[in-house]
C-alpha cells in the first residue's frame, strides 16, 4: 500500500522504503511462543475433573490453544526467515515512509495511563479533559488555548449529556456536588 | 409469508415517535462519525455503543441500526472524497469514485453511492426479512455437533478466505481464542488465565476487546505514522444526478445487490469479493469502457450497492445463527450481548419482537439516510477537514469513556490500553484484526458446543460428527455436520486444488484461471478483460497485498500532475 499512500498524500514520487529489519518480526514470534507457554502452564494447573456431564473437562481446549500458539510461532519464524515479513497496515492518515514514531506512542500511553489513575479521584470531567488535551498536544496540536477550550467543552458535554442525560456511569470525582 | 405480518409488527414497534427520533439521531451521529477519516463502520458502532447503554434494548437496537447504516454511508463518502478508504470493502468504490470526484463529478459520485446504497439496502433488508425465518428454522434443527461444525466453518472462513496471509490469519484467530479463554469456565467453574485477578473472572467484555483493538489500536498506529500533510479533500456541492446518470446507474445497482446479498449471507462471506465481482461485471457490460479508470459512474454504482447489500446479507447469519462474518457484525453481536440478549438460533424465537423491530428500523434508517444525506453531503465533507490531532485525541477520549461505562471501573481502562497496544502490534506486523474479534466471540461458544456434543456421546469423539439415534439406539453420522466438514476441507485445500487445475487444464484455460485467481487487481488495472465463467469468477479473491497495483496504475497519472 505504500505507493498508493504516497500518490494520494503528497506529490512526491513513490519511493520504496528501505528493506526492513527482520528483528522485530522475530521478537513477535518469541512473544507468541511466550503467550502460548503462559496458556499451557495455566492449563496444567487446572484440576481436570472429568465428569459424566463434562467428559472433556476444562483443560484440553487451553492445552490445544497454548500448543497451537507455540507451533504457529515456529511457523511464523520460519516464514520470516524465508523473507516473508508482515505488511504494515496502511490508512488514510498513515505515512509508512517514516519509521514508527514510538516517542509519540509512548507519550500517548503515558497520557492514557494518567487517566486510568486519575479518573476515579478527579472525576471524568477533569481527567477526561486532560486526556483529550494531552493527546491533542502529543499528536502535534500547538493551539494551546483552543485545545483547552475544546477539551473542557468535550469533557463537560459528555458528562452532562451521557452521565446525567443518559445515565451512563461516569464518575464526578472531586467535582461531586459542583457539577 | 409469515414474515410479512411480523415485519408489520416490527414497523409498529419501530415507528413510534421516540423510536423514530432514536433512528434519526443514530443516522446523523453514525454518518458524522463514520465520515471521519480512519473510522470505518465497525469502529463507528463500537465507539457509539455506550450512547445506547441506558436505553431499553429495543430502542438501543433501533439506534444502532441507524448508526450502522450511517457509518456505512459515511465510509463511502470518505473513500470518494479522499481516496484510500478505511475499510477493505470500500476499496473498489474508491477506485472510480475518487476519479469521478477529481474530474469534477463528486456530486454525481456521491449521489449514485447514496441512492445505490438505498436501493441495495432496501432490497437486501427485504431479502433478510424473508430468509431469516427459514434460516432460523434450519438453525433450530441443528444439534451440538452440527453447530460445532458450522462455527468451525466460520473460523476457517474469516481466516482462510479473507486476507493475504493465511498464517497470519490463523495466528490472529488463535490469539483471539486465548483471550476468549480468560475467565471462569462455564462448565467446571474453574478459573482460567485469570492470574488471581477477580475482575477477570467474568472474562474480558467483548465491547472492550472491540474498542481496544479497533479504536485504540488504530489511534496509536496512526499516531506513530501521522502524515505531516493532511490528504487533499475534494470540494463538493449538493449531490445530484442527471437523467443520463440514472440510466447508467440503475442496472449496476441491481446487479451489485445480486452479488452482494448472497456473499454477505453465507458464513464465508464478506464484502470484498462481491464488490470486486461487481466492478469486473460493470466494466465488461458498460457502453463507456473508455471511462473506466477515469471515473465511470457504473464503477461506483455497482460496487457501492454490492457493499450495502452484503452488509444486509451479513445480518442473516448474525441474527439466525449468532455468527459474525465481518467486523461490523462482530460489534453488533457484542452490543446484543451487552443488552443481555443471547445471540444464536433461538434469538428469533425468544426475542422475535426485538429482531423484527431491528429489521424494520433498518428500512427506516436506510430511508432517513438517503433523505438526509443528499442535502447534507457538503456538511459531511467539511468534517473530513477535522484537524488530525483532534480526531485521534477524540477517538482515545470516546474509547476511554465507552470502556469505563461498561462496568464503571478503571480496571477496564487498563485492559483497554493493553488491547490497544496489542492492536498496534497487530497492525505493525500485518496481523488481521477480524479473526481475533470473531474468535473472542465464538471461542467460548464453540468450546461449549464441542463439550456438549461429547457429553451427549458420553465422551466418544464420534460425537463431534453425529449423534445416537434415540429410537434405534445406533450411532448415526450427521449429514449436515459432514457436509460442513467437507466444505472446510475444500477451503483449506483450495491452494492445492488450484495448483492441480493449473497442471491438468490446457495452457490457455490455465492462464485464464491464473489471471483471475492470482492477480485480479492487475487484470483490472491493465484494462485487459479476461473472458471467464461465473464459476471461475467465484474463485476470485482480491488479495489486499495487490491493492497498490490498482491504485498505482489507475490513479498515478492525474494525481501527480
Amino acid at each position: 500500500m505504500s505507493e498508493s499512500v504516497a500518490a494520494a498524500g503528497a506529490s512526491v514520487p513513490a519511493a520504496r522504503p528501505e528493506r526492513p529489519s527482520r528483528v522485530p518480526d522475530f521478537v513477535l514470534c518469541a512473544g507468541l511462543a511466550l503467550a502460548g507457554l503462559v496458556v499451557l502452564v495455566d492449563a496444567l494447573q487446572l484440576s481436570n475433573n472429568r465428569t459424566g456431564t463434562d467428559p472433556l473437562g476444562p483443560r484440553p481446549v487451553p492445552l490445544l490453544v497454548g500448543s497451537l500458539l507455540i507451533i504457529l510461532a515456529v511457523f511464523l519464524a520460519v516464514s520470516v526467515a524465508r523473507g516473508h515479513v508482515g505488511e504494515q497496515e496502511a490508512g488514510e492518515d498513515v505515512d509508512l515512509h517514516h519509521k514508527s514514531d514510538l516517542k509519540t506512542v509512548l507519550l500517548l500511553v503515558g497520557v492514557f495511563a494518567a487517566n486510568i489513575v486519575l479518573i476515579d479521584i478527579l472525576g471524568w470531567v477533569i481527567s477526561g479533559g486532560l486526556l483529550f488535551y494531552g493527546c491533542a498536544i502529543v499528536l502535534g496540536s500547538r493551539h494551546f488555548i483552543r485545545d483547552l477550550v475544546i477539551a473542557a467543552a468535550l469533557a463537560l458535554g459528555t458528562f452532562y449529556g451521557f452521565a446525567i442525560g443518559l445515565g451512563v456511569a461516569l464518575p464526578a470525582g472531586i467535582l461531586q456536588g459542583i457539577l | 409469508m409469515e414474515s410479512f405480518g411480523f415485519l408489520l409488527e416490527g414497523f409498529a414497534t419501530a415507528a413510534t415517535p421516540v423510536n423514530l427520533l432514536l433512528a434519526l439521531l443514530g443516522v446523523i451521529i453514525g454518518t458524522a462519525v463514520g465520515v471521519l477519516p480512519g473510522i470505518g463502520p465497525a469502529m463507528t458502532v463500537a465507539l457509539l455503543l455506550p450512547i445506547t447503554y441506558s436505553l431499553e434494548p429495543t430502542g438501543a437496537m433501533i439506534m444502532l441500526a441507524g448508526i450502522f447504516y450511517g457509518g456505512m454511508y459515511g465510509g463511502s463518502t470518505t473513500s470518494i472524497l479522499l481516496n484510500t478508504p478505511g475499510e477493505s470493502s470500500s476499496v473498489v468504490t474508491a477506485i472510480e469514485g475518487n476519479m469521478m470526484a477529481k474530474g469534477g463529478r463528486a456530486a454525481q459520485a456521491l449521489a449514485t453511492a447514496a441512492i445505490g446504497s438505498f436501493v441495495a439496502g432496501t432490497i437486501g433488508t427485504l431479502l433478510l426479512a424473508f430468509t431469516a425465518p427459514y434460516v432460523t428454522r434450519f438453525a433450530i434443527s441443528l444439534g451440538a455437533p452440527e453447530y460445532f461444525a458450522v462455527m468451525l466453518l466460520a473460523f476457517i472462513a474469516v481466516t482462510a478466505v479473507l486476507g493475504s496471509s493465511r498464517l497470519r490469519g490463523v495466528i490472529s484467530l488463535t490469539m483471539g481464542l486465548a483471550i476468549g479463554l480468560i475467565g471462569i469456565d462455564a462448565v467446571s467453574g474453574q478459573a482460567r488465565l485469570t492470574f488471581g485477578i477477580s475482575q477477570l473472572g467474568d472474562g474480558i467484555d467483548i465491547v472492550i476487546v472491540a474498542v481496544g483493538i479497533f479504536a485504540v489500536g488504530e489511534a496509536l498506529w496512526v499516531a506513530a505514522h501521522l502524515r505531516r500533510k493532511a490528504a487533499d479533500v475534494i470540494k463538493v456541492g449538493r449531490p445530484f444526478m442527471g437523467k443520463e446518470d440514472f440510466k447508467r446507474s440503475w442496472k449496476p445497482w441491481l446487479r451489485g445487490t445480486a452479488y452482494g446479498f448472497p456473499f454477505g449471507a453465507v458464513p464465508a462471506g464478506g464484502a470484498e469479493i462481491p464488490t470486486f465481482l461487481s466492478y469486473i461485471t460493470e466494466k465488461r457490460l458498460t457502453k463507456h469502457p473508455e471511462e473506466f479508470g477515469k471515473g465511470a459512474i457504473e464503477g461506483v454504482a455497482g460496487p457501492e450497492a454490492a457493499n450495502n447489500a452484503s452488509a444486509a446479507g451479513t445480518m442473516v447469519p448474525m441474527l439466525s445463527l449468532g455468527l459474525p462474518t465481518n467486523a461490523t457484525a462482530a460489534v453488533m453481536l457484542a452490543a446484543l450481548t451487552s443488552y443481555g440478549i443471547q445471540p444464536g438460533p433461538l434469538l428469533l424465537v425468544r426475542d422475535g419482537d426485538l429482531v423484527w423491530a431491528l429489521i424494520a428500523s433498518l428500512f427506516i434508517g436506510n430511508t432517513l439516510l438517503v433523505l438526509l444525506n443528499l442535502p447534507l453531503a457538503p456538511v459531511w465533507a467539511k468534517l473530513l477537514r477535522t484537524p488530525r490531532p483532534y480526531l485521534y485525541a477524540g477517538i482515545l477520549f470516546f474509547a476511554s469513556m465507552g470502556a469505563y461505562a461498561v462496568n464503571g471501573q478503571p480496571f477496564d481502562l487498563i485492559l483497554l490500553l493493553a488491547l490497544g497496544l496489542l492492536g498496534f502490534v497487530m497492525r505493525r506486523f500485518g496481523l488481521p484484526v477480524l479473526p481475533l474479534i470473531v474468535a473472542v466471540i465464538l471461542g467460548p461458544r464453540i468450546e461449549l458446543q464441542g463439550r456438549r456434543a461429547l457429553q451427549l456421546s458420553s465422551g466418544d469423539w464420534r460425537g463431534l460428527f453425529g449423534s445416537t439415534n434415540v429410537t434405534t439406539g445406533e450411532f448415526e453420522l450427521s449429514p449436515i455436520a459432514i457436509t460442513v466438514y467437507v466444505i472446510i476441507v475444500l477451503i483449506l485445500a483450495w491452494p492445492l486444488i488450484f495448483k492441480a487445475i493449473r497442471r491438468i487444464l490446457p495452457a490457455k484455460a490455465a492462464a485464464v484461471v491464473e489471471a483471475v485467481s492470482d492477480e485480479p487487481a492487475l487484470a483490472v488495472a491493465e484494462h485487459h478483460y479476461v473472458e471467464t465463467s461465473e464459476a471461475e469468477l467465484s474463485a476470485v479473491r482480491p488479495p489486499s497485498d495487490k491493492r497498490p497495483e490498482i491504485a498505482d496504475s489507475d490513479l498515478a497519472g492525474p494525481e501527480q500532475e
